[in-house]
């Protein structure tokens, strides 16, 4: 019996390779002409040789858009660092207090905390401009730090409250006869069980707010543009000379991707927990 | 005593973030919803005044962006919108689907092509817009592909083609909104019919009649417009439904081969004993149990679809009217037009159609949790 | 020894002045971005302690500038100084919402008022007031062609659209495009040659005084001239910028190309052609002797915090030493008349001579004529045009649009 189901599922294996050699190609036809593209000398980049590797490798476009993005990638990872600590801490403390110091009203209250996450930034993009300019934030780093701290406390709170309900009320209860306090039970049980808790949330975020587009783009003076506005400015310019927006596709892209590949695992994690339920 | 003390000092501790998402999020959107009540813009001369006098005019502004002769735009974007969100979800649903399936066949390097299949997910969506955007030139990238092969160069236009398909009168908008609630009435009523739940089975019986009586007798004579005004689906999406699947299908997979990793291998075995066959697994066991996980893909991806902004406006540009959407309006409506009112409105009609995809989900999602 | 004294006390204070900051807010950058910054050179050659800021918001041609500009304006943020489109786009936007300087003085005290023709002055005045200094003219109704092409074709170069309408067939028969055209926005700036080829400048400026409705019978005619037009265009119009249809007309695959002469500089500087060899230009069809303009332009904010350093700013962008470092590199002409031709190229110097000579009217996609609400929803009116075919629902769409906004009020 068992053989029979092993020699049928045998018989569709190369199916199944030859489907994922299929999506594979779909998934990678893009990243080859971003870099073939980037690696051309631009002035032979056109149309109908898009498809062909370049003649002579030409580097001189990542030399280029560098100069031309360092300092917005500064900008960018000042932004990212500063606005995922703070949104982690926070989120850290929220879903601690939500999940075990449960009061009257919290399950009213999380829900409407929640809610922010998938608002449509457009319903709030004009009040949050007067608001930073009022408290004279707009056009710093400082503003968008705060924008995205507050819009990405919903996801961090819920990261951690789901990660928290795993850790046994038991455990609190013997910190609690121990004598500890609230910040007691939080400092000596919760936060040193945190850390794998953290890595998901600093990676989500630091994905999420690296490539933020709307905020950073309304919110930003040119001293403090992050590196996704600077990236549309030079692809959505015209005359495109598409060497350089393909190199700087590819250093916008670097920082996530790396952080991708290097820590993948807590990433999906980070995913998985997006969709609410964990 | 200490306990209510520590009580005490937990609500402290939330207290800043509840005030500030309350500020950011209740706060700024009674602003938003105000202003949308309001003629701010249609007056040149105070849409941009330091202190403007601002009128309220209550729901003027939704009755044009609904009915108006010049905002046939809007009225395209929402069809767009719709269209888009469809193939987008089923899109990403069914290359999800497939992969995860894929993966889940002891699969030699099966590491490599799941880090494959995911790496877009850590991408901007400005970064995806960009480079598609050189994929979908008119006369190169895709369509300079078959010539690789000898082939004559495809002559589809990428983005900006105009041709539209499925038209329908906007005018018949209730008459398919009767036929829409009256399909789910229908599986309502079945499904309350097969649990036998006497209750429920009535009222949606009643309502299903009430509803069918209408569509078929009121519904068509609903003037909406003084004039017959055709929408359809804009092939020029199909570029952007791509990019935007290539971009989220990982995340599908990611989901659906966490449900199938999460089903116990007893449970297959006991299937094959009873003689089922791998498709039969599939589809008498597996799928059925991943049903859950597809409602909540559906809804993120939704989510997603409703607000999509960066990856239109980095492929297409801001100015292609065949690849518009309503968030991509209201910051043209907004910031080059002036109309914050007009702007504000279709912000608000954006956010009403994100809560109703999200808050549904939210309330089930967390009331089952209670129970559990 | 007073006089001495004051003259010494006056100078400190211009010193003291040219300190602090300017911001310079503009879209300007890749192709445009040297004439920018060869003035900015200049600016910190005269005022070696002001910080000068260039705030350039590209992309999406132009929105992210105004969105960003937009919110500054309402949160009581203006920069020191910003680009605006010479005409509606500044009066109809800012100056009705009461958010600029009169500039009068300004003028007076620099004698520009003798050296701008009348008709720009015109175009900058509202409500007894000049709210703006141009930095430079560009002419919208120019088409493009390449003469070997042309010569090849077998055909002259049309002076009406019903020529340019006969010879279509015959050039789509040899293969090449009649007319090339590009995104959205090249679409709009065909129409606003064609409406001017069909109506003649008096009709043209009727339309924006609102003495002709936009549904008028002769607005029918525009749109069916239009429609006739667009039926001799490349099918893959909305995915090419205006560059790369000026590149078809450049290697021969179209035979004209309607644009502004920004595309002069283009041709010219980027591609390195000759003008007058490598590119050909004529007044689009119909409008010959009529110059229709566009000019950007930079105003005074209220509420700023450099004002003086504005104002130097502002004093450079008007003299005619500014605006011939500018132009040359832009591509446009000085709206100066004492401006040095010999500093500009075959075309420009062309282009200077028509200045002085031709009836000028104002642009409507680049923001003389209409004011900004009007432009920004025409894109809607060509829509309508574009997927419906119907020159009557076109016309009555930008006839209530028209009213909406109050044109000609």
């Amino acid at each position: 019996m068992s053989v029979a189901i092993k020699r049928r599922r045998a018989n569709w294996r190369w199916l199944y390779y030859s489907l994922l050699g299929l999506t594979t190609l779909f998934f990678l036809v893009p990243v080859y002409l971003v870099i073939v593209t980037s690696l051309k000398e631009p002035a032979t980049i056109n149309l109908a040789t898009t498809w062909q590797l370049p003649e002579k490798w030409y580097w001189q476009s990542f030399a280029e858009a560098w100069i031309a993005f360092a300092p917005k990638l500064l900008n960018s990872l000042i932004l990212t660092v500063s606005a995922t600590i703070l949104s982690a801490l926070l989120g850290s403390m929220n879903g601690y207090v939500l999940s075990k110091w449960q009061f009257r009203g919290a399950n009213i209250i999380f829900p409407l905390m929640l809610f922010g996450m998938f608002i449509p930034y457009q319903s709030i993009l004009i009040p949050l401009f007067q608001f930073l300019r009022g408290i004279g934030l707009y056009g710093s780093i400082g503003g968008l730090v705060l924008a995205h701290v507050v819009y990405g406390l919903p996801i961090t709170t819920l990261i951690f409250r789901n990660y928290y309900a795993e850790i046994p009320n038991e455990m609190l209860e013997a910190g609690k006869i121990d004598g500890a306090g609230f910040f007691g039970i939080y400092r000596s049980i919760i936060f040193p069980l945190s850390i794998s808790g953290f890595v998901v949330v600093i990676i989500w975020q630091f994905t999420q707010i690296w490539n933020e587009f709307l905020f950073a783009v309304t919110l930003s003076r040119i001293s403090s543009q992050p590196i996704t506005v600077a990236l549309a400015n030079l692809a959505g310019g015209e005359a495109v000379k598409w060497n350089l927006p393909m190199a700087g596709a590819i250093l916008a892209a670097l920082p996530t991707l790396l952080i991708y590949i290097l820590l993948g695992r807590y990433f999906i994690r980070g995913l998985l927990a997006g969709s609410v339920k964990g | 005593m200490k306990l209510n003390r520590d009580r005490i000092t937990a609500i402290l501790m939330l207290l800043p973030s509840i005030i500030l998402l309350g500020i950011f999020v209740y706060g700024f959107i009674g602003q938003t919803a105000y202003t949308s009540l309001t003629d701010w813009g249609l007056n040149p001369a105070q849409a941009l005044a330091i202190n403007p006098e601002i009128k309220f005019v209550g729901f003027d502004v939704y009755r044009e962006l609904f009915t108006g002769f010049i905002d046939v735009r809007f009225r395209q974007d929402l069809v767009n919108t719709f269209f888009f969100t469809i193939f987008f979800i089923t899109g990403s649903l069914g290359i999800g689907l497939l992969l995860a399936f894929l993966l889940d066949q002891n699969i030699k390097g099966e590491n490599f092509f799941r880090t494959i299949f995911l790496f877009p997910m850590s991408l901007s969506f400005i970064v995806t817009g960009t480079v598609w955007r050189w994929l979908l030139q008119p006369r190169g990238g895709l369509n300079t592909l078959p010539t690789l092969i000898g082939l004559e160069p495809g002559q589809f236009r990428w983005l900006t083609s105009r041709r539209q398909i499925w038209q329908f009168n906007w005018q018949d908008l209730p008459y398919f909104t009767g036929l829409l609630v009256a399909a789910i009435l229908i599986l309502i009523t079945v499904n309350s019919f097969r649990q036998s739940r006497r209750q429920r089975l009535i009222i949606s019986l009643i309502s299903l009649i009430l509803v069918l009586a209408w569509t078929f007798s009121g519904a068509r004579s609903v003037e909406l417009l003084p004039y017959p005004e055709t929408h359809g689906f804009n092939l020029a999406f199909i570029g952007i439904i791509m990019a935007a699947v290539w971009q989220m299908s990982g995340y599908t997979m990611a989901l659906y081969l966490a449900g199938l990793r999460g089903i116990p291998g007893e449970l297959r075995e006991a299937a094959r004993v009873d003689g089922a066959g791998e498709w039969q697994l599939y589809r008498y066991v597996i799928l059925p149990l991943l049903q859950p996980i597809t409602l909540s893909a559906m809804i993120i991806l939704g989510h997603i679809s409703l607000k999509i902004f960066d990856l239109i406006f980095a492929m297409a540009g801001a100015d292609n009217a065949t690849t518009d959407v309503p968030a991509l309006l209201m910051y043209l409506t907004t910031f080059r037009g002036n109309q914050f009112s007009k702007g504000a409105a279709i912000a608000m009609v954006l956010l009403i159609m994100v809560a109703a995809v999200i808050i549904p989900y939210l309330w089930t999602s967390l009331r089952s949790e209670v129970k559990r | 020894m007073k006089r001495l004294l004051a003259l010494l006390l006056v100078s400190l204070f211009t010193l003291a002045a040219a300190q602090g900051q300017l911001e310079i807010f503009s879209w300007w950058a890749g192709d445009e971005g040297p004439a920018l910054q060869a003035l900015i050179d200049q600016y910190q050659g005269m005022y070696p302690d002001v910080e000068v800021e260039n705030a350039t918001v590209t992309g999406g041609s132009g929105v992210n500038a105004r969105a960003v500009l937009k919110t500054r304006m309402l949160g009581g943020d203006p920069p020191d100084s910003f680009q605006v489109h010479a005409g509606q786009e500044l009066i109809g936007t800012w100056v009705v919402a009461d958010r600029m300087e009169d500039l009068t003085f300004l003028y007076k005290e620099q004698g520009w008022l003798e050296k701008y023709p009348a008709g720009l002055i015109d175009l900058l005045s509202a409500e007894d007031g000049i709210w703006s200094v141009p930095v430079n003219i560009h002419r919208s109704n120019v088409m493009w062609y390449n003469p070997a092409k042309i010569a090849e074709l077998g055909i002259s170069v049309p002076t009406t659209w019903d020529e340019f309408l006969s010879s279509c067939s015959s050039v789509q028969a040899q293969g090449v495009t009649p007319l090339v055209m590009g995104e959205n926005w090249t679409q709009q700036h065909l129409w606003e040659s064609v409406a001017l080829g069909v109506l003649g400048p008096d009709d043209w400026d009727a339309l924006w005084s609102g003495d002709l409705a936009f549904n008028d019978p002769k607005l029918i005619k525009v749109w069916d001239t239009f429609g006739e037009v667009l039926a001799c265009t490349n099918d893959d119009a909305a995915g090419l910028s205006w560059q790369q249809a000026t590149d078809r007309v450049v290697s021969g695959e179209a035979a004209f190309n309607i644009m502004g002469d920004w595309a002069a500089g283009y041709m010219s500087t980027t591609l390195g052609l000759t003008p007058g060899e490598g590119f050909g230009w004529a007044a689009s069809p119909g409008t010959e002797g009529v110059f229709m303009m566009l000019s950007d332009s930079f105003g005074l904010p209220k509420g700023i915090a450099n004002r003086d350093n504005t104002l130097n700013w502002l004093r450079l962008l008007g003299s005619v030493e500014g605006q011939d470092i500018f132009n040359p590199l832009k591509g446009s002409i000085a709206p100066s008349f004492d401006s040095d031709l010999s500093r500009y190229n075959a075309y420009s110097q062309a282009a200077a001579a028509d200045w002085k000579t031709n009836r000028v009217v104002g642009s409507l996609v680049h923001g003389a004529a209409a004011k900004e609400a009007f432009m920004s929803q025409f894109a809607t009116v060509l829509e309508i045009y574009l997927s419906s075919n119907n020159a009557g629902s076109a016309a009555n769409a930008a006839q209530a649009i028209a009213s909406q906004v109050g044109v000609g009020q």
